[in-house]
């Protein structure tokens, strides 16, 4: 199945597939970053209970130097 | 008597707000933020690169100070919106700048825009500083709307030009019962002074710090022209006049024979 991962399209091959092991994939530092799926907000604790779907849209931000 | 600046039930000791971007690496900032003492730090939101492994920018700040996210990049409100939820749900806390620019020559802010932004997010419990052009009316619907303070620019982001904007900004001071934080445009540590001087409660600076040849001296610098400034607006300044007034005696000695 195919999701938009910070726009673009990301295959993902396994079923089955939490946005938190989806996240941990990406070798992404877990703490204190934000994810949005199909444009809400995913709340951390719900990371895990949450299985990805073909055509999900999902958008991580983090914050970085800003004025 | 101790002056502390309280914004959103928090009191504050430190009259120096900084922003994060434009230095030349995030390991500069504890540095920074020491130096100045700052305890409000603003940050951005931004999606993950995928290539670029460069850590997350809290890492780089001390645990005491507020982060201020803002809402750079947004448009129109609803994006303000959108943002400054996404910033809570990342766990740093309720306070948000909101910054609505659509006008990409100046990034001048649009004040209708920021004030639904700040109506909203305030009812949201958000504490909510938005970064807006100095118009007193603009400014009295930010109050109304559950601004924590008002954040009027100096001159455009980024352009280290001053307080252009003085006298509107004085004008936000005297009429506005909120603090009125200097933000953007402020180039030096005397135009800084001089915004303390005039009576606002406190400044945001970014640009003139990040892009100094030397820019942890230059936190320090800016650090302590603020305190000067709100030092001279306690203590009340002279009054200005045409002409001369000896500061000396002139005891007629010499014409005396």
């Amino acid at each position: 199945m195919n999701v938009k991962f910070n726009g673009r399209t990301v295959e993902i091959e396994e079923q089955n597939v939490s946005l938190y092991d989806f996240l941990l994939s990406k070798q992404f530092e877990l703490g204190r970053l934000v994810v949005e799926l199909n444009f809400e907000i995913a709340p951390r604790e719900k990371w895990r209970d949450i299985i990805l779907k073909d055509n999900d849209t999902i958008e991580v931000l983090r914050f970085v130097g800003g004025g | 008597m101790e002056d502390k600046l309280v914004i959103g039930g928090r009191e504050l000791r430190s009259r120096l707000f900084i922003g994060t971007g434009k230095f030349s690496s995030n390991e500069i900032i504890p540095s920074i933020v020491k130096s100045a003492e700052a305890q409000v730090i603003t940050v951005a939101l931004r999606r993950i690169d995928f290539e670029s492994k460069d850590e997350n920018i809290l890492n780089y700040i001390p645990d005491d100070c507020i982060i201020m996210p803002n809402t750079s990049g947004a448009r129109n409100a609803d994006e303000a919106i959108r943002i400054a939820r996404l910033a809570r749900a990342a766990g740093c806390g309720n306070w948000i700048k909101i910054e609505v620019v659509s006008d990409n020559r100046y990034l001048m802010p649009d004040n209708i825009e920021t004030i639904r932004a700040t109506e909203v997010l305030a009812k949201e419990g958000f504490v909510v500083l938005p970064y807006m052009s100095p118009d007193l009316m603009a400014a009295k619907r930010l109050k109304d709307a559950g601004a924590a303070a008002v954040m009027p620019l100096g001159a455009p982001i980024g352009t280290n030009r001053g307080l252009r904007t003085k006298e509107l900004v004085k004008i936000l001071i005297n009429e506005i019962d909120l603090p009125i934080i200097v933000d953007a445009g402020l180039g030096k540590p005397s135009e800084a002074a001089e915004a303390m001087e005039l009576g606002a409660g406190a400044v945001l600076v970014n640009t003139a710090i990040a892009t100094a040849g030397d820019p942890v001296k230059m936190a320090k610098a800016f650090s302590l022209a603020v305190k000067a400034g709100r030092m001279a607006y306690f203590s009340g300044t002279g009054t200005v006049k045409e002409y001369a007034e000896a500061s000396s005696p002139l005891t007629g000695f010499l014409l005396d024979k």
